[in-house]
């Protein structure tokens, strides 16, 4: 049988949404970045939102968001993202907003601006990426590094006497009255991954209710960081991360 | 004629603190996005007592910190709005990096900078020590802004309006360059006639690339100051550098007082020229042709007009509240021509007309 004969049609099983771009993501093999995007852009498709969601980018991998995910986007400053999303929702009250954060950005250099934001209850998604290390400066310590890991910056692994311990800024987030819907997932199965869709879309129908902030974050491995192969990398992550960032909802009022 | 003409407008007596707040509501302001520090609190604190989300549908919201203000201004500004902020002296350091990034995303806004004596915490009186700040950058990178510089509550009125056509047309951060004095004086000012908010409409035809949302018809639309690809990044940079010199050919603003016949002249901007317009009337009675030159736009700088000036001058004297920072400018400008000589206080201390006529005297004696 000649591959012509099946490629019609009626046998496809899958295709890319249109709400993603043909770029090839610069992401290392093994991220979670490319799956949580590609599942912003199936959400924002299924719901047919594309011409009303902004997506505001961070500093850190993830900085080029914008070339992957066809909505408008503002590039933010590192940890400044909640602020431009609370000027353009309260400016353009009808549309989505979201921003997409790593760890670094959220719970270390943008902390003031994530808490305010959420405790205001500006009515934006937040998708928070805890992968536990600064990816793209290279695989430094990030608030979220877990005790005793081996980092750029903590060589021979995080200490507490030294670094203090890992930030559960999340559970912060779930304390402020503000948010609405506070979730933890992860991308690292078939079956996780489809819950973590389901997150974001329920995060963002939240935003056109006016509930106040959702704030999704998604445990994700950083293989090239880690220094790990991606199979071995998703293993450490379920192994070590969910212990530390169990998997879950927090708040869903 | 003159009763008929006040009977036509609006004039109240505020302050031009006061004065910026009612002028963003006049003229179709979006946003404002600020935090509390003195001497410029009247502003926030005037619009939040105004309401005008309730009028307009202004959005005034106080921010965590100035960090988060000028960030707002970021997010506001890629929406194609008209949003502003305003703040003194140690705000405005914590802001610059969010104006490199404004400048360098090729964002309009508005700051308001109501400067007090600096470094540090420095001192909630009057100051001129932030021109260096806001003409030669503040923060990282080759950016400049359009630098307004008020004399009265009448321009914080006015410079308003001006500030963002001048945001808009060059696509670039506008700041008003004001300190203590202007901003805590009170003066009657003139109400202009109301300007209407834009739709979104109006947003999509003026500012087509906004985020404001991607429709079929167009490509996605991205604010950012990055770019990795050098010859990119060079081609943004010369980019920039072309609208700044567009910015010296079209838009300099200064105010030439008594200069046509003077064979001596101060240069002074801001509060400090309106003290100085007196010393310049003092030397006229004894008989010293002395005139002023006020620079309105700080960048871009009157430097022509000095250049036209000097043949005929013998000497120029910058009189600042700072410790020598426009001085710099004139000495550019002037190429060692004739002596440029500078007389500035610190600390909050406003001299009086007679300090700088002895002052000037002093130097030409020399």
């Amino acid at each position: 049988m000649d591959i012509k004969d099946i490629i019609k049609p009626e046998n496809k099983v899958y295709s890319k949404s249109p709400v993603l771009l043909d770029n090839v993501m610069h992401y290392c093999p093994g991220c979670s970045h490319g799956t949580v995007h590609k599942l912003i852009a199936e959400v924002i498709e299924e719901m047919g939102i594309q011409e009303k969601t902004i997506g505001i980018s961070p500093v850190g991998c993830s900085v080029f968001a914008y070339n992957y995910v066809d909505i408008d986007w503002q590039q933010a400053a590192h940890g400044r993202a909640p602020a431009l999303a609370t000027a353009t929702k309260r400016l353009f009250p009808d549309k989505y907003v979201f921003t997409y954060q790593g760890d670094g950005d959220l719970a270390s250099i943008g902390t003031a601006e994530i808490m305010h934001a959420c405790n205001r209850g500006e009515n934006i998604v937040v998708i928070f990426i805890n992968n536990a290390i600064y990816g793209m400066t290279g695989g430094q310590m990030a608030p979220t590094t877990l005790m005793g890991m081996k980092t750029a910056t903590s060589p021979n692994g995080r200490r507490e006497d030294i670094h203090g311990k890992p930030l559960k800024i999340t559970e912060l987030i779930a304390q402020l009255e503000g948010t609405c819907y506070v979730t933890r997932q992860s991308v690292q199965s078939v079956a996780s991954a489809r819950k973590t869709k389901r997150a974001i879309r329920k995060a963002f129908e939240n935003s056109a209710l006016k509930k106040g902030t959702s704030f999704v974050e998604v445990v994700s491995s950083c293989n090239s960081g880690w220094k790990l192969s991606p199979v071995k990398a998703n293993e450490w992550m379920v192994e070590n991360m969910f212990p530390n960032y169990p998997l879950g909802d927090l708040k869903d009022i | 004629m003159v009763k008929q003409k006040i009977n036509m407008a609006e004039y109240i007596l505020m302050k031009g603190n006061e004065a910026i707040a009612i002028s963003a509501i006049r003229n179709g302001c979006d946003g404002y996005f600020g935090y509390p520090i003195t001497p410029q609190s009247e502003v926030m604190e005037t619009l939040m007592a105004e309401e005008p989300w309730d009028s307009t549908g202004m959005v005034v919201l106080q921010a965590e910190s100035e960090t988060s203000s000028i960030n707002m201004l970021y997010g506001g500004a890629s929406c194609g709005k008209r949003v502003m902020t305003s703040s003194s002296s140690p705000g405005i350091s914590l802001m610059a990096e969010g104006l490199s990034y404004l400048a360098g995303a090729e964002l309009p806004c508005l700051v308001v900078n109501v400067v007090r004596g600096g470094p540090g915490l420095g001192t909630i009186q009057p100051g001129q020590g932030d021109y260096f700040q806001a003409c030669k950058g503040g923060g990282h990178g080759d950016y400049k802004m359009i630098v307004l510089a008020p004399n009265s509550a009448q321009e914080m009125y006015d410079f308003v309006d001006l500030g963002f056509e001048l945001a808009f047309k060059y696509r670039n951060p506008a700041l008003i360059l004001s300190d203590g004095v202007i901003g805590q004086m009170m003066e009657k000012v003139e109400l202009r006639p109301m300007k209407p908010r834009w739709t979104e409409e109006e947003i999509i035809k003026m500012s087509p690339w906004a985020t404001t949302g991607k429709t079929p018809d167009r490509k996605q639309n991205v604010l950012t100051s990055l770019a990795l690809d050098a010859a990119v990044h060079e081609a943004l940079n010369h980019r920039l550098i072309e609208k700044y010199k567009q910015m010296e050919e079209e838009d300099v603003r200064f105010e030439n007082y008594l200069c046509e016949d003077a064979d001596h002249m101060i240069v002074a901007y801001g509060s400090m020229a309106r003290v100085c317009e007196n010393t310049v009337d003092l030397a006229r009675k004894e008989g010293i042709k002395l005139g002023l030159l006020r620079p309105i736009t700080l960048f871009p700088y009157p430097t022509k007009e000095i250049q036209r000036l000097v043949p005929q001058l013998k000497t120029i004297m910058s009189v600042e509240l700072s410790a020598g920072q426009m001085v710099e400018d004139i000495r550019l400008a002037v190429n060692g021509k004739i002596p440029v000589n500078f007389y500035g206080r610190l600390g909050g201390i406003v001299p009086s007309p007679e300090e700088v006529l002895e002052a000037f005297k002093k130097e030409i004696n020399k």
